[in-house]
């Protein structure tokens, strides 16, 4: 059995890597130099964590998890001492309504809600479906118009499952949320969560025999920066995309990528224009193209990408990098992170330019979320 | 009439530490104990009966040593002498859904075996 997490002891300006995996939570903390890095964990060994969280909103410091595991299901769980101790499962169960029809089978996705209210938090699940709290995550509720969607019998599970793992508010217009799915593509709302319409004009849908659907293509992940929130940038299921117009028409952005496939987008947090990604060689191979670990960096919002592969191996390596495992951290110059399934996280503190190995041996990394500790 | 559950090692945090206890339920089906758990202890409950009421795919419950998938489900009787046994299936430990063994029609040998 492994030995019991004693959770992390950050200081403001600290910078703390959350990092899921199929058998359990790690947590990697640094300074803000991010040379050095202290692994705690696992949290919940055995279990499989596909969404974290920090929420430092209203002054709380709060981890958030989803440990589960296909025997007894997902619970979400809280930790208020950066993971020392975890709360109940029993507190706050996420349940679909009865008689729904569906049941919670994995929390993909663990979102703070709208700027100006503290309390209010978003889950993206499985099922599809978004989860609604309004009390800072004592008590959540399916969104109805999700849950009630005409398209929902027609949505259909992708490889990891009929997941929606992207939930983006905007800070400017607070009924506005956006969310992805897979399959199903973007959907949006413009008046809190009661209507839902696709958003996927012109993302292609490779794997149809109508290419260009209402609905059903296969999002990967959406990204976007609050300073500028109705641009977005789209990793598809084959296809790189932008949209100017949160998400009313996409445009093609793959220029200069060795694949357009892949699943893992982070945006910069500073650089509106900055994002990065991880070309995956094919969705039959799904390793990184040609045995190289390389990050590609756009900073002119698409109009072309560079490999950042200082530090990274560069022969003979076939890693796959999931949908929620890169991310960036708020210091300037950026920390960038990116876990792969075979159990490395990798980390660069300056943009991306170099990168060394934070932590090999864990199990297969399922989500990366990086937070500087206010 | 008193019902013995047994629960896998796992369940023992959501159990008050316990993985043996006796259960009153109402009627003589494992879907009163279920429904007595539900009441005595929420928390296991949830974790082996989703929201909707059905057995979670990779549990196993047996009453003695029957699985009730094959024994007339949640339908199945128990009497004051009962054992009921919650065993998580040798099919889970996957990140994707697998389609659970225990869903494939059991072995002539176990019939013969029950009569």
């Amino acid at each position: 059995m492994p030995a019991s997490p004693m959770g992390v002891h950050p200081e403001s300006g600290d910078v703390v890597v959350m990092v899921g995996t199929t058998k359990g939570a790690f947590l990697l903390h640094s300074n803000g130099s991010r040379r050095q890095w202290h692994v705690d964990g696992p949290h919940f060994p055995g279990e499989e964590v596909y969404a974290l969280m920090m929420d430092q909103r209203g002054g709380r410091q709060t981890l958030w998890a989803s440990p589960g595991n296909p025997f007894f299901g997902t619970a979400l769980v809280r930790s208020d001492d950066f993971g020392a101790t975890w709360s109940p499962r029993e507190e706050r169960a996420i349940k679909f309504p009865e008689g729904s029809g569906v049941s919670l089978k994995r929390i993909w996705q663990i979102q703070p809600g709208r700027t100006e209210e503290p309390d209010h938090l978003l889950l993206g699940v499985e099922p599809t479906c978004v989860f609604e709290s309004t009390d800072g995550g004592d008590t959540f509720r399916p969104v109805q118009g999700l849950l009630e969607h005409e398209h929902r019998p027609h949505w259909t599970p992708g490889a990891g499952g009929m997941c929606l793992h992207t939930i983006l508010t905007d800070p400017e217009t607070t009924q506005r949320i956006l969310i992805a799915c897979s399959t199903g593509g973007v959907y949006r709302t413009d008046d809190g969560g009661t209507t839902w319409k696709a958003r996927n004009v012109g993302v292609r849908a490779e794997f149809l025999p109508d290419k260009h659907p209402e609905f059903g293509q296969c999002v990967h992940k959406v990204v976007h920066h609050r300073a500028k929130p109705g641009r977005l940038f789209l990793q598809n299921h084959w296809g790189l995309y932008r949209s100017d117009d949160w998400g009313d028409t996409w445009t093609d952005i793959a220029n200069g990528v060795p694949s357009d496939f892949g699943f893992a987008m982070a945006m910069h947090p500073v650089d509106t224009d900055t994002v990065y990604i991880v070309p995956l060689e094919s969705d039959m191979f799904r390793c990184c193209p040609e045995g190289r670990m390389r990050v590609y960096r756009t900073r002119n919002a698409g109009d072309s990408w560079e490999p950042m592969q200082d530090g990274l191996p560069q022969g003979g390596v076939y890693e796959t990098v999931l949908r929620d495992s890169m991310h960036t951290d708020a210091l300037s110059p950026a920390g960038v992170y990116f876990g792969t399934r075979s159990g490395k996280v990798w980390g660069s503190a300056d943009d991306g330019e170099t990168w060394s190995l934070l932590r090999d041996g864990l199990p297969s990394v399922t989500c990366v979320k990086a937070a500087v500790v206010a | 009439m008193n019902v013995v559950v047994n629960l896998p090692d796992a369940l023992r945090a959501d159990a008050d530490g316990r993985v043996r206890f006796e259960l009153q339920p109402a009627g003589a089906t494992v879907r009163e104990v279920l429904a007595a758990m539900r009441r005595a202890m929420p928390a296991v409950h949830h974790r082996i009966v989703t929201e909707q009421g059905e057995l979670r795919p990779h549990i196993n419950v047996f009453v003695g040593n029957e699985n009730i998938r094959w024994s007339g489900g949640l339908a199945t009787p128990v009497d004051d002498r009962s054992e009921v046994h919650i065993i998580p299936a040798v099919s889970g430990g996957s990140p994707t859904t697998i389609p659970a063994i225990t869903r494939v029609a059991p072995p002539a040998t176990v019939r013969l075996n029950r009569a």
